[in-house]
């Protein structure tokens, strides 16, 4: 009857478009959240300056973006992985098991990661990372002891700091800028208030103290924010204590709402972060399948471009939106265009 | 015991219909309760209601509005050929518009001081849609045409009220205190004024630079070319399977164990259509990603459960006595089926169909898998692409944008709210409608 025809006709509707599904005509990208916003900038300006249809940019996280790059090779993999950190050995390894041989490394720029609070709330201006670890840290110095974490109060450990109660949010552990966190922030914390000394002394090995050093209070003090910015915006919105982490790009947009502070005594801007001054800052990163360079449409057009003077130099957009540029660029422009990859000599 | 004889020893009061006793009363007082508590709990309901519409209103209205600035512009033959040399080709129209505005602005003898550089910040993004209109319009070239090009975000959020000169920190990129002031006069002048947004509803995403341009109309279609996929293979597969489990299959336990499934597969979180779609269609089939083909596939999973059951549940409203006439004349059983039962139990089905079709609307899990959340800014080229090349859905788009740092991103998150609410509502209407038209009590 007239429904067998209708599903006949419908399973064939389906048989037929999924047959002729010809060649992807698009760059498919996925990866880190915080390289997204930059991607997508890119993304429509290529769109928009060359013949090729608009790439897909998808978020989700550096690790699940590096997951699916290595997937392994076709149509039905993406091409770009955006990462927030490098590439690590395992995600190399798991790569060449699926025949995700030659990578191509890139680097964008810097991001710099930046403590801000609540406009209108207490005085939070200068931050040493010694703060942040006495804040935050399960277990601190006290009076040259190493005790459960008494702080209430960021004035409890220093007195240059405003009498309110501790409340960090901070980006959960699937984020790529917790471990610049982790590694800027509290470890130098941790070594410079002498925990991690202390730590030793009483008898853990480097490598144990180090990551007792990477752990944060559980007393609902530091909150892990897994979602991204915008949730950290809207939980410091409704906390006036709330001091959280951000991107220094995020933070830029938002400047009506938020007050950032100083780390170790230097603002967080662009420059200051491409000089290396301000401590807290991490490259960003895209990784290139080589073997689709010439398989899907665009794809080195969109590399050459994504790197080129006018888009990632310092006058470039992405600059404009907060990415500070990469001195070395020229060098990264070279190794694009040739399709220098991972592990052949550069 | 003893307290039982006394009772029934003691004399009855004297009752009367026209006074109530005791427990009279106590059982009004308690209807009376209860009826409070049923208009407090509609009222809470309401008053939800209430705060949920005037909240997405509120909010999401203003996306509809954008600050435009309306100017003459033209556009030399040699500068399109200069700026078509170019890499970055959008920026070079840019230089030449800002050049070309800022001159005009001088002309025109403003009282506020400016330099180039604030009337950029004044400007959204606008080398995009320059481009396009001249590669699209040769003829257009060394003419004067009246451009309506977006302002930036925060000038827009100045004339809509959401951002004052308080929120510029001292060297601000983006926009500084006298750029407000050059667009007070500006508006003064009307050059800058209030329009009704349409590339909100017919654009595509943007740039997170780009706030001004974004718009929901790509990812309606997407939406759009989803829902025929479900409709398409929900409805027949759902329609047979329950004729087929409610008129023809036999009773054993075979078919209990299905309608069990059945029941379960209706409670799965949507997410796990998503894996389960990422393993069979794009990792095992090899259709694109990012498709409305598999984000279509993946719902039609989600949705067959609720059809199914609301179709049975319609095809056994329907009473037995036709069943037993149509077959008493000598009808086979499907023809039972098909001349009687089914066109009977057609609203119901409908009603179902439409309702399964507006919760996966606004299904935004499954398709986190699938690749449809993240930018993509295209429209298809044929009907074809419009199934198989990448695109986003309503509530995938909408996800994104709240997720963006620009506040204007977040005003069209809102928008895309009632965009949204709008077609959920459209639905629930037909199906209301098709009921009260078709329906039949017994």
């Amino acid at each position: 009857m007239s429904y067998a025809k209708l599903t006949a006709s419908a399973l064939a509707i389906a048989a037929i478009s999924a047959t002729a599904a010809q060649a992807r005509d698009n760059v498919q990208i996925a990866g880190s959240s915080t390289v997204l916003p930059y991607a997508s900038i890119v993304a429509e300006a290529f769109g928009e300056n060359f013949d090729f249809p608009t790439p897909v940019v998808e978020s989700g996280g550096s690790s699940a973006g590096l997951k699916r790059f290595c997937d392994g090779v076709g149509e039905n993999t993406i091409d770009i992985a955006n990462a927030s950190r490098a590439i690590r050995e395992k995600e190399i390894k798991a790569c060449a098991e699926n025949g995700v041989t030659d990578i191509i490394e890139v680097r964008i720029g810097y991001d710099g990661i930046v403590f801000a609070s609540q406009i209108n709330g207490p005085d939070f201006t200068a931050f040493t990372p010694s703060d942040i670890f006495n804040a935050l840290a399960p277990k601190v110095m006290v009076d040259g002891q190493l005790v459960d974490n008494p702080h209430q109060q960021w004035s409890d450990f220093n007195a240059d700091l405003p009498a309110a109660d501790i409340l960090a949010f901070i980006p959960g552990t699937k984020h790529g800028t917790r471990e610049v966190f982790e590694e800027k922030v509290l470890v130098a914390g941790c070594e410079a208030t002498g925990a991690m000394e202390a730590m030793m002394a009483a008898g853990m090995s480097e490598d144990d103290a180090e990551d007792a050093c990477l752990e944060v209070r559980t007393d609902g003090k530091s909150v892990d924010i897994d979602g991204d910015y915008t949730e950290t915006l809207a939980r410091i919105d409704a906390n006036t204590n709330g001091v959280g982490v951000f991107g220094l790009a995020f933070y830029e947009n938002n400047t009506d709402k938020l007050k950032v502070a100083t780390m170790s005594g230097v603002a967080p801007s662009t420059e200051t972060i491409a000089s290396g001054e301000y401590p807290v800052s991490r490259p960003l990163f895209f990784y290139i399948k080589k073997a689709h360079i010439g398989v899907i449409p665009g794809l080195q057009e969109f590399a050459d471009f994504f790197v080129s003077d006018v888009i990632a130099g310092p006058d470039g957009p992405l600059a404009q939106y907060g990415l500070v540029s990469d001195p070395e660029l020229s060098a990264t422009q070279e190794a694009v265009a040739s399709g220098t990859t991972m592990g052949s000599g550069s | 015991m003893t307290d039982a004889s006394m009772d029934q020893t003691a004399p009855r009061p004297k009752r009367s219909l026209h006074v109530a006793d005791d427990r009279t009363r106590a059982r009004r007082a308690a209807e009376k309760r209860f009826r409070a508590y049923g208009v407090a709990a509609i009222t809470a309901g309401l008053l939800c209601l209430v705060v949920l519409i005037w909240s997405i209103l509120s909010n999401g209205l203003p996306a509809f509005q954008r600050t435009v600035v309306d100017i003459e512009f033209t556009l030399t033959q040699e500068q399109f050929d200069e700026a078509e040399k170019a890499v970055l080709k959008t920026k070079v129209y840019t230089d030449f518009f800002i050049a070309s505005l800022t001159r005009q602005l001088e002309d025109q003898g403003l009282e506020v001081a400016f330099d180039g550089k604030a009337v950029e910040r004044l400007m959204g993004k606008v080398g995009g849609t320059l481009r396009s209109f001249y590669r699209d319009n040769p003829q257009a070239l060394g003419r004067a045409v009246s451009f309506e090009l977006p302002a930036a975000s925060r000038v827009d959020r100045y004339f809509k009220g959401t951002f004052s000169r308080d929120g510029i920190s001292e060297g601000n990129r983006f926009i500084q205190v006298e750029d407000l002031d050059l667009a007070d006069a500006l508006a003064e002048a009307g050059i800058i004024r209030q329009a009704f947004n349409w590339e909100f509803i017919t654009g595509v995403d943007t740039g997170v630079d780009n706030p001004g341009g974004a718009g929901i109309g790509a990812s309606v279609l997407g939406s759009f070319m989803m829902m025929i996929v479900v409709l398409v293979l929900s409805l027949p597969i759902g329609v047979a399977a329950s004729i087929y489990l409610e008129e023809f299959a036999p009773k054993n336990w075979f078919t209990d164990l299905i309608e069990v499934n059945i029941s379960n597969l209706a409670a799965v979180p949507s997410i796990v259509f998503g894996i389960l779609g990422l393993a069979v269609f794009i990792q095992f089939m090899h259709l694109p990603q990012s498709a409305p083909l598999v984000g279509g596939l993946v719902l039609t999973l989600m949705t067959l459960p609720t059809i199914i059951i609301s179709t049975r549940a319609s095809l056994r409203a329907v009473p037995p006595s036709i069943r037993d006439a149509a077959l008493g004349v000598g009808a086979s059983r499907m023809q039972t089926v098909f001349h009687h039962v089914l066109p009977l139990a057609m609203p119901g089905i409908l009603t179902g169909t439409i309702i399964g079709l507006a919760q996966a609307l606004g299904e935004t899990a499954p398709l986190l898998l699938i690749g449809m959340v993240g930018f993509i800014a295209r429209y298809p080229e044929t009907f074809l692409q419009g199934f198989e090349g990448p695109n986003s859905a309503m509530p995938a788009q909408i996800y994104n944008w709240a997720a963006r740092s620009d506040a204007v991103f977040t005003e069209k998150a809102w928008g895309g709210i009632i965009v949204l609410l709008i077609f959920l509502l459209s639905m629930n209407i037909i199906a209301i409608l098709l009921r009260r038209r078709f329906e039949r009590r017994w």
